[in-house]
């Protein structure tokens, strides 16, 4: 230790833990939180908790437009506030992007294709967020706060498949096969440089020891550091004859792929997804449904909420807000005048209403395109993929346009019929699938899916129901599409409050495409808010 | 378009834009999707998400999604580069998913099939268009 620490242990100073009980006690969670974060424990989001307003002047008023997460966290600590609010929604329920479908749901696109979820109760899909990681603690807030229950989300299965067509001849991978052999042959590969002395001049003497023990305990080598068949790599891929008990016969070693097949099948793909920070375990997911947050919001602020109105036109002047909409039921035209706005409306469909800000912040509206991310339930008649293949949870990986199968995280073990996620497509795959009638894309997801659980797909197939982003009427996108250009030119002006009118919502965030963003920035939105209607 | 692409499958990798995997959910694997050469097919598999299969566009919570469908705005060509080079409002660019071959081929089939404007657009116009906007071509 070094001579400064002697000093500190002679002053008794606190240790770490005994200083944030400390904060903790004198100053609630939030100070602890900062204080964590300064102390270098738990940067993982910049929520603190809520924002405390005080001091709300008597009356003042708020119109917050889109009852999706950014809007009802907005209303929600708003009103907490004391402000007086109405949230006017488009459509006929609140949750935007938080959104489970059901049976009985009808699905209207762009263009008037409708489909109606036939799913048995209980069963449903989240075409959009549908897993949170454990330091979005914004969202795990309004969870526990609002009393939604959540389980666990199972994201990474070593047992699931993994496809790519020109791979092992088309025929799916378990993924912890694919990963161990990945794993044992860069480890002998790099094994094979040291020991060559190709390295020599790159690591230490001493590095180049620790390397090669590394290299043969992580990559499960044999004593010549070659990749090889044995009871202990099997340990890790799974046996050929698994270990029984009693009479039975002692385990066998499997056989690992070659270099060539595993380097075909682009495994590393999945094991870096799995090491992105967003998606790592822990995961979270709501039970029953997604849509769940949305309703634990409802129940404290329904009141507030009017659906099926739509924004015509968002005025503003020295002397507040006006809004004008027209019922989607009835017709009828309305008004809504407010001090503020909190307008959370999307950027494809914002750029299309009427709207009075400043030149920059009407520029930045129209600079943030959307992705057209789609998503495909299908109702089975049976848990064949837990029956039949062990998989519980989590995915599986095709290079195909629908890009992955995802099984449920819940009810394990149950018999009756149960949902698979059977796609979630990206970039031209999801334009492809987007651009069909919804039986021609569940024909090409029921074609493509089969590729993993070929006897049963089609078999135990019931019902099927797809949620194309782009043509959903109310948001034409599924998440927001910013560039390091973009962010530089538009960002600042999209999120800083323009007169009467600030802007909240999975676009004004740096977490795009994730509720946390869309909670942060409403967080955000509503203290820069409150500030100028404190100052005024 | 009578060349030998006109049968021969571009195997374009529609990859997920990296600035998408920083932050947003998104699928774990790397898709492999092919994308058609010609112009009509082009417009099938991509355009006709949004724009519908008839190019009439639809109606939604704004004013919607544009028809592309005798478009009087679409007689400038260079306005129709643009708007695949650049993206607008909530369409994004497209210069990471089609090649410049692909968008010339797809723009002279909305212009010339859902509209009726005579002058072709070339690929050396879209990449120049590419090259203007600061990306390669």
């Amino acid at each position: 230790m070094p001579a400064a620490s002697d000093l500190t242990d002679q002053i008794a100073v606190p240790t770490r833990r005994q200083l944030l009980g400390m904060i903790g006690t004198m100053g609630g969670a939030a100070a602890m939180y900062q204080a964590m974060t300064a102390l270098g424990h738990a940067a993982e989001t910049q929520f603190t908790g809520p924002p405390v307003l005080s001091g709300a002047r008597p009356g003042a008023s708020v119109v917050v437009l889109g009852a999706g997460l950014a809007g009802l966290a907005a209303a929600l600590e708003l009103s907490r506030a004391g402000y007086s609010v109405q949230v006017l929604e488009y459509q006929d329920r609140a949750g935007g992007r938080n959104y489970s479908v059901r049976g009985g749901d009808r699905i209207v696109e762009v263009g008037g294709a409708t489909q109606t979820c036939e799913f048995a109760p209980g069963n449903y899909i989240n075409p959009g967020p549908w897993r949170i990681p454990h330091h979005h603690r914004t969202l795990l807030h309004y969870c526990k706060t609002l009393g939604v229950e959540l389980e666990p989300f199972i994201q990474n299965n070593h047992n699931g498949l993994i496809h790519r067509s020109n791979a092992f001849g088309g025929q799916p991978q378990r993924y912890k096969e694919l990963a161990v052999d990945f794993k044992g042959h860069v480890s002998e590969l790099l094994g094979k440089a040291l020991n060559d002395g190709a390295l020599d001049g790159k690591v230490s003497a001493e590095d180049k020891e620790k390397l090669l023990v590394a290299m043969r305990e992580w990559g499960v080598l044999d004593r010549n550091m070659a990749f090889t068949p044995s009871i202990a790599l099997s340990g890790q891929r799974g046996y050929d004859i698994p270990p029984g008990g009693g009479l039975d016969p002692a385990p066998t070693a499997s056989t690992p792929n070659g270099l060539a097949d595993v380097l075909s099948s682009n495994v590393w793909t999945q094991m870096g997804f799995y090491f992105n920070y967003v998606m790592q375990t822990t995961m979270f997911q709501p039970k029953g449904g997604m849509d769940q947050i949305a309703a634990g919001f409802m129940r404290q602020i329904g009141a507030m909420v009017r659906l099926n109105t739509r924004v015509a036109k968002i005025a503003q002047d020295a002397s507040g807000v006006t809004v004008d909409w027209t019922d989607n039921a009835t017709g009828q035209t309305g008004q809504t005048k407010a001090d503020w706005c909190v307008c959370t409306i999307p950027p494809p469909v914002l750029s299309q209403i009427e709207l009075q800000a400043s030149d920059a912040l009407l520029a930045a509206v129209r600079a943030v395109p959307m992705n057209g991310q789609l998503k495909i339930g299908l109702e089975m008649r049976r848990r064949f993929w837990e029956e039949d293949y062990a998989i519980y949870g989590g995915h599986s990986f095709t290079d195909q346009a629908i890009s992955q199968l995802s099984y449920p995280n819940d009810k394990f073990f149950q018999d009756g019929p149960a949902v698979l996620l059977g796609a979630f497509a990206n970039g031209a795959g999801a334009l492809q699938l987007t651009g069909m009638t919804p039986a021609e894309r569940i024909e090409v997801a029921l074609d493509q899916g089969s590729v993993f659980h070929p006897a049963e797909y089609r078999r135990e197939f019931i019902s099927g129901v797809s949620v194309p982003w782009s043509r959903m009427p109310w948001i034409q996108g599924c998440t927001s599409r910013w560039t390091d250009a973009s962010r530089a030119q538009h960002y600042t002006n999209l999120v800083t409050m323009d007169g009467r009118v600030v802007l909240a919502g999975e676009h004004a965030t740096y977490y795009g495409g994730w509720m946390e963003g869309s909670l942060l920035s409403a967080l955000n939105a509503i203290e820069q808010l409150h500030q100028r209607a404190t100052a005024a | 378009m009578k060349s030998p692409a006109f049968v021969v499958l571009l195997a374009a990798v529609a990859a997920i834009p990296l600035a998408a995997l920083r932050a947003q959910d998104s699928a774990g694997g790397t898709t492999n999707v092919s994308i058609s050469a010609e112009g009509e097919a082009v417009y099938r598999q991509i355009c006709q998400a949004c724009h519908m299969a008839d190019a009439r566009g639809g109606s939604g919570a704004g004013t919607g999604i544009p028809a592309l469908a005798d478009n009087p705005r679409l007689a400038d060509k260079a306005y129709a580069i643009d708007i695949l080079v650049n993206g607008s409002g909530g369409m994004p660019w497209f210069t990471d998913m089609l090649t410049p071959q692909q968008i010339a081929a797809v723009l002279n089939h909305v212009r010339g099939h859902f509209n009726a404007y005579p002058d072709p657009v070339t690929v050396a116009e879209v990449e120049q268009a590419i090259a203007a906007a600061g990306g390669d071509s």
